[in-house]
Order: structure tokens, then sequence, then C-alpha cells
């Protein structure tokens, strides 16, 4: 009877809660349903669903990260060593790894995704696929060929969303792009106030070139000290 | 030869709603349940919509092995689903669907008859309760017991103002000296009646006698096959009876535009609409406990059924 003797919450009239609990059945009654129908339609998955590993075995080079970094030790690699003629005549003949048997265990597998995100070579990648499940257990180690079948059902990464950072790569990869514009841009403007007043600088610009434009042009020093530094392998 | 003939009609079809009415309440009851609850429901059996999965639900029952326990008082624990479910057939019989003689069978103390047979129903849960020799079975029954004890005097009571209402205790009478006004009059009547017919079903909110996180299910946790599902029948049955009367006794029956010809889709679409809030109703609200159901009766129902009688006897006396 405790619940009986609490302080009543005034609202509204009486039965009115009565009325609100129908309503909200009323009204769930009239919307769509929620109901996945799985096996006649297939659920539409989330952009990094993690469904199954797919193995791309161009790219593995038999490194073993993943079979190491695994947590429960469900891959398995077996490789051999074959020497590879030398490119050049006179050569050094060069070995290379070639992988026998790549294996998942997906009955041990717990879909952490650490093997994906160490393998260097990005020969690994989560596929959506999921239904493979078997009615015997040892079943469910899959060779390289059901991977690589895998492969093949790996989506295209998802678009990052609109307001999101640049990816690494592509950060870097502009950061070296902007800097070597700016050292060109600089390099012409060195060489365009440097020609009327004194020809002989050009071959004196062959020996200490970072030095050049640096005394010349006084607007951003450090910028084009920096980018002189990269742009004087190129 | 022809009345033998008339009644043999009238037998078997009050034994076709009998049978037909109760299934199409279920199914209703799966599908309406569901997409209050954001789900499908049913959707294989049959095809479409899985409109049969009432039929294949029996089939399964069907082949089920029929346990009786050890311990069990055997005679009696066969014997319980008859009783619990024959009652309903009877009162099916009485309840007029239309205007004239469109009833099984018409009794001058239509009223009693009815109450006093759907009494008898719930001697079935106790009689399965008693017999079962399990302790769950036992609860449950007691618990059938004190709802039946608590819920029958409102019924009674109600189901009484109507009668003074309309002077007389047969339901075609009632039905003929209907008026349109005596719905807002014996509405709390109404209301009364039919919360009491719920809570004498065992449907949800007052389905503590088998509360299945509580006592498993009731009287009913020995039983299997057919006789498990003769008890579900008798249910589904009771809904149908229970809206067909509260439609006769507190709607107006077949009353409404063109009743002369359409007065039995009218008896049709009331009970309907009733049975479709008793499943509104099971999906709304949580299972009241077994105190707060004794509570509601005593001091809710009984005092309102009571009020309703006096008014009743007010306009009875001012309008005469």
């Amino acid at each position: 009877m405790a619940l009986d003797n609490l302080p009543e919450k005034k609202t509204g009239w009486p039965g009115s809660g009565l009325a609100k609990g129908l309503a909200v059945t009323l009204r769930t009654m009239t919307r769509k349903t929620k109901t996945a129908q799985y096996p006649d339609a297939l659920p539409e998955l989330p952009p990094r669903s993690r469904g199954v590993i797919g193995l791309f075995e161009e790219n593995c080079t038999v490194c073993m990260l993943c079979a190491r970094e695994c947590p429960d030790w469900c891959i398995y690699i077996d490789s051999h060593k074959e020497t590879v003629p030398p490119a050049t005549p006179g050569g050094r003949e060069r070995s290379q790894n070639v992988l026998d048997r790549f294996a998942i265990d997906f009955a041990l597998c717990m879909y952490c995704g650490i093997c994906i995100e160490v393998c260097p070579f990005d020969a690994l990648f989560w596929s959506p696929e999921f239904e493979y499940a078997e009615t015997d257990i040892r079943e469910l180690t899959h060779e390289r060929d059901k991977l690589r079948e895998w492969m093949w059902t790996v989506p295209a990464p998802p678009a990052l969303d609109p307001a999101a950072e640049e990816p690494k790569e592509i950060a870097t990869a502009r950061k070296t792009a902007d800097k070597r514009a700016a050292a060109h841009a600089a390099e012409a403007a060195a060489a365009t106030e440097a020609t009327p007043a004194a020809p002989a600088t050009p071959p004196a610009g062959e020996s200490g070139e970072s030095a050049a434009p640096g005394e010349s042009s006084a607007p951003g020093t450090s910028g084009t000290s920096g980018a002189s530094g990269e742009g004087a392998p190129s | 030869m022809n009345d033998t003939l008339e009644i043999a009609l009238r037998l078997i079809a009050v034994f076709v709603i009998f049978l037909v009415f109760p299934l199409v309440v279920g199914q209703t009851e799966h599908k309406v349940m569901a997409h209050m609850q954001g789900r499908l429901g049913p959707m294989y059996a049959g095809g479409f919509h899985g409109w049969a999965q009432l039929v294949a639900d029996g089939v399964k029952f069907a082949q089920k092995e029929d346990v009786v326990p050890a311990g069990a008082d055997r005679r009696i624990f066969h014997l319980a689903p008859a009783v619990a479910l024959l009652p309903y057939l009877l009162v099916l019989l009485v309840i007029p669907i239309g205007p004239g003689n469109a009833v099984g069978e018409v009794i001058d103390a239509g009223i009693f008859f009815v109450l006093a047979v759907m009494g008898i129903g719930v001697l079935g849960s106790l009689m399965a309760g008693w017999a079962s020799a399990n302790k769950f079975s036992l609860l449950g029954g007691l618990r059938t017991a004190a709802q039946l004890m608590a819920y029958e005097l409102p019924m009674l009571l109600t189901a009484a103002s109507v009668a003074m209402a309309a002077g007389t205790v047969s339901l075609p009478g009632m039905l003929d000296a209907f008026e349109w006004w005596w719905v807002p009059w014996q509405i709390v009547g109404g209301l009364v009646f039919f919360t009491a017919g719920l809570a004498e079903l065992q449907r949800p909110p007052f389905d503590a006698p088998v509360a299945d996180s509580e006592i498993i299910f009731g009287a009913y946790t020995e039983y299997t096959g057919l006789r498990f599902a003769l008890f579900m029948l008798a249910e589904y049955v009771g809904i149908v009876v229970l809206c067909g009367l509260t439609t006769v006794l507190f709607l107006g029956g077949w009353h409404g535009p063109f009743a002369d010809e359409l007065g039995w889709l009218w008896t049709l679409l009331k009970t309907l609409a009733l049975a479709f809030v008793v499943i509104w109703l099971r999906a709304t609200y949580p299972r009241l406990r077994e105190d707060q159901v004794q509570k509601l009766a005593w001091t809710v129902l009984i005092p309102l059924a009571l009020a309703q009688i006096a008014l009743t006897g007010v306009v009875k006396v001012v309008t005469s």
C-alpha cells in the first residue's frame, strides 16, 4: 500500500493519465511499424558495419602483424619465401614472402577490428556481409578464397561529414603542395627582382639557393626558408 | 417438422458464431496489439498477413500431448475446461442480435439467466486450480474466486439498473423499450458493467489470476494441448459475450439507422468496437496488483453502481 500513500501529482482531471495512455497506444497503432522483415527484406546496414573481414591478398606481405595483434588468435597464416631474380643484370637476388594460407576462425573472432587497424598494407577490410552462419562450428574457419570473395562486398568508404576535418593524408599532401607553390612564387618573385639589378646572381643562385631568396625577399621569410629546403631536391 | 428445422438452424447459427467470432477477436488482438506496440504481428501463417495464425495454433494444440499431473484429481481436471467454456455458449444463445425474433432462444428472465450462467464459467477456473495439485494453480484459482466475489456484485447492480429502466428482465424486451437517451443516462452503469466484465474474464489489466510473472499461468498452469486451447477459447468467447451483452444492455443493441433491415449489423459493429476496446485496454495498461484489483471493485465500482441505481430510480419515478 506504500504506493497508494505517495503524494499525487496534480496533472489535470482525474483519469487524464489513463486517457493519455490510451492515446499513446492508439497513436502508435496508426504509425508505421518498426518490424524488420529480415529474411524477406534485407536490413539497411549503417556504413562501417562489422559483418565479416575481407582479405585483399595482393596487398598482403605476410608481415604477420594481424595474426600477432589478434586478441584471441583466430588468424592463421602460412607462407614460404621465394627468391626473385635480380632486376638488373649483376644485381642481388631478392627474397619475397608468398602467402600459402590465410584463414580466420569466425567462431573465435570477436569483431574487434584490430587486425584491420594494424594492417600496414591495407589488406584487410570490413565487409557488411553477415549471412555466413554454419551448422558446424568448425566450418566457421574461413579460408583465403572465401575471405577474398568477401573482399568484393566491401563498400566504398562513406563520405566524411560536411564539417569534418580533412583526412590526414589529404591534409599533408595539401600542406606540401601549398609550401611548394609558395616556394615557386617566392622564387619567381626573386628572379624578377634580381634580373634587372645584377645579372651575375644566377650562377651564385645555383650554389647557395637557400641564401639568395632569403636576402632578396623580405616578406614571409620563415615560409620561404622552409619551402626552399623542400624545393631543393626536386 | 418446421419447428425442429428452425430450432436446428438457430442452434447451428449460434454455434457458428461461437466458433468463428472468438477466432476473429483473437486474430484482431494479435494484429491490433502488435501495431499498438509498433510491430507487425503474425505475417506468415496462411500467406496473407498471417490470417490463419489461430488455425495454425489450433493445429499445434491438437498435436500436443494431454498431460495430467500425477497428484491431480483426474475427473475434475478433465471436466474443468468444459465447465469454463460451455456457459458462454449458453449465454450466446440468448443474446438478441436483431429486431423481432433474431435470437437463439427467447428467455423471459434473460438477464438473470445470463448473469447466473456467466458466473458458472468462473467455476471452471476454480476447478482447474483446485484439481491441478499445483500451488501456483491453487493461488490462481483463489485469486479467480476473490475476483469473482468482488466483481459479480457491481455487474449485477448495473444490470439491475438497466432492468429497472426498461421495466423488464427479458433481453429482447429491454431492447424494445430502448430510447437513445438511455445511453447517457446509463453511461456510468455501462462503464462499471464493462470494467467488471473485464475483471471477470481475467483480461488485462485485471489478469492477476493468471499473472505469468508471479504464478506462471494461474489455474491453467498444468494444462496442455486441447484442454488448454479450450480455456483460451473460453477467454475469447467471453470477450464476445461480454461485448455483446454490453451492447445489448447499454448501447441499444440493434438500434440505429435502418434498424429493421440492418439491425444485426449494428449489433455486430457495436460488439466489435467494444472488442477493440478490450484489446486496446490490454495493450495500454499494466496489470493491477491483487490488492488494487480488490480495492477498485469495492471502493470505486460498487459505489458507482449504487449511484447509478439511485439515478435510474429517480429518473424513472420522475418520468413515469
